[in-house]
């Protein structure tokens, strides 16, 4: 997974010197001054000097700016092609705590895991008390507790092993608020599937098991796609090439999608709803289904109006429909 | 609970008002102000049915019964300002109409008296200024009753909750309870209550903005009757 990458430049002799006056974007006072810059020095490295005279504003945190309500600047962008002079006036703001894309997926995450197994052991004052650290009677509960930690735990393991991230950090407010819904969800739904009066699904042993054939199915086809697209950016070229079907036949679904690695999230937690037979499961999911197909139309969007070879017969999200 | 301000946040800038940069089209000006006279006149008449009523009976007792209808029908046809009134169509349904018992309790009476004198006022202006001839009383009304309308009316609803929550807790009403076959599970009482709760952090909100709008709009005393 990619940080954005600071790295030192040597001085070249000969060539001049930029001075760099950073201002507080808010209160137009001079904070920093930075002398004797390399012209060819990036943004980021800049944000590093910055550092050394405030260590608690990481560069992750910065956001330098030539106006004050003008564009941020991004961290590739090398001072001698900015419109400077020989003394550049940048203007900062404070965007405040940033957390790096792995540790916000791997928070998000734990919660869900921990909690349901909370719930699932009948941890005590959850349920009401002749019931604690107790089980179910029911071998659908343990099992639906398999599939939701294996969720989960791929879920993490791509995050560590698989995903690389474009942009650094997020902010921690966004972070709190997304750890509240994936937390929060997660505890409603395990309060439901662990209760002592849980009903296992009408259909019994059928139904759950062709819930569960379907749910491996979704979550290896989703992990099949996230290999597929972490392939694509190998290379180092950004949204040059749009993804296609490769010999995998859960790639296949690209035919059909621009984004199947929602298509399959979607499909996985129908299925867990299928196996669950949990109202409150249906009701994450379509939720979740709400959110994905936005995602997934802003993609589509995207590839369509950079590739002007992109397959007509795709969707967003849902093969012919949607 | 944004029940009586006289035009909440969102109302004030809801589709129905005009904007200072583009009007809308004539057409849509035309269905703007027959909508916004025909809730005017709605207003009016439950104003009006609440009035006889009293005098006729000589007591504030079982008025809701006499504007009920019309107040179902127009708060519910308010949906199509597609904004904000959701609050109202809650307390009118899903409180007032479906707890028989709190059908004649004055707190009924306190939010639709408020409700009632804000929307006139709120309707009226919508339709002054859609005509581009906004008389300054009117304006000044709008964003000067709310200080007393706004905490009357919600004084009224939470009131009107707060008498229906021990018979939606005897009966069970809206309520679904484990084990059934969907594995699910909703208390209306624990939900009124989050309701009520949730007023706290939203009135004063709705509040304080009316008074920054009524700022900046009676800052200009002096354009009269000038549409804002």
């Amino acid at each position: 997974m990619s940080r954005t990458t600071f790295f030192e430049k040597c001085c070249r002799p000969g060539t001049g010197t930029i001075q760099v006056a950073v201002l507080d974007a808010n209160t137009r006072e001079q904070i920093c001054f930075l002398d004797k810059v390399d012209p060819y020095s990036t943004i980021g490295n800049i944000k590093c000097l910055f550092q050394k005279s405030y260590p608690h504003w990481y560069p992750a945190r910065q956001a330098l700016k030539l106006d004050p309500k003008g564009k941020i600047l991004r961290d590739e962008e090398i001072l001698l092609h900015l419109p400077v002079g020989t003394t550049a006036t940048m203007f900062f703001i404070d965007l405040g705590p940033q957390l790096g894309w792995t540790m916000v997926f791997l928070a998000e995450y734990i919660g869900p895991l921990l909690t349901y197994l909370l719930f699932y052991f009948r941890v005590p004052y959850i349920y009401s008390h002749r019931y604690a650290s107790t089980s179910s009677p029911h071998p659908v509960v343990t099992r639906a507790c398999a599939c939701h930690t294996f969720h989960y735990v791929k879920r993490m393991i791509e995050t560590i092993f698989v995903h690389r991230f474009t942009h650094g950090t997020m902010p921690l407010r966004i972070i709190v608020r997304n750890c509240a819904y994936y937390w929060g969800f997660s505890a409603w739904l395990a309060y439901y599937i662990n209760h002592p009066l849980y009903t296992p699904p009408s259909y019994g042993e059928i139904q759950f098991n062709y819930g569960l054939i379907m749910f491996v199915m979704c979550e290896l086809g989703n992990f099949s796609i996230h290999v597929t697209l972490n392939n694509l950016r190998g290379d180092g070229i950004r949204g040059r090439r749009y993804p296609i079907p490769t010999k995998n036949p859960f790639t296949w679904l690209f035919l059909f999608v621009s984004c199947p690695n929602y298509t399959y999230e979607v499909g996985a937690w129908v299925s867990f709803s299928i196996m669950t037979q949990c109202l409150p499961v249906a009701f994450y999911t379509l939720l979740g289904f709400i959110q994905m197909s936005i995602w997934a139309k802003g993609k589509h969007r995207a590839y369509s109006r950079e590739f002007k070879d992109y397959p007509s017969l795709r969707m967003a999200i849902i093969p012919l429909i949607l | 609970m944004s029940a009586a301000a006289a035009g909440t946040s969102k109302a004030a800038h809801g589709d129905v008002a005009p904007k200072k940069r583009r009007g809308p089209g004539a057409l849509a000006t035309a269905y703007l102000v027959i909508y916004n006279v025909v809730m005017t006149a709605g207003w009016l008449v439950i104003a009006v049915g609440l009035v006889r009523a009293y005098l006729a009976r000589g007591s504030y007792h079982g008025l809701y019964y006499s504007i009920e209808k019309p107040l179902k029908f127009f708060q519910t046809g308010a949906m199509l300002e597609v904004r904000e009134v959701m609050s109202r169509v809650f307390l009118t349904w899903a409180v007032t109409h479906s707890v028989r018992e709190v059908q004649s309790e004055d707190s009924v009476l306190l939010f639709v008296t408020a409700w009632t004198v804000t929307e006139i006022i709120r309707y009226s202006f919508y339709t002054f200024s859609l005509l581009n001839h906004l008389p300054f009383l009117i304006k000044w009304a709008r964003y000067t009753f709310f200080f007393v309308l706004y905490p009357m009316g919600v004084t009224g609803e939470l009131l009107t909750i707060y008498a229906a929550l021990p018979y939606v807790q005897k009966t069970g009403l809206y309520s679904v309870t484990l084990p059934n076959k969907y594995n699910f599970s909703f208390d209306y009482h624990s939900f009124l209550i989050l309701v009520m709760i949730s007023y706290i952090p939203l009135f004063p909100q709705l509040y304080f903005h009316m008074i920054r709008q009524r700022k900046k709009v009676l800052g200009h005393i002096e354009d009269y009757s000038k549409v804002e």
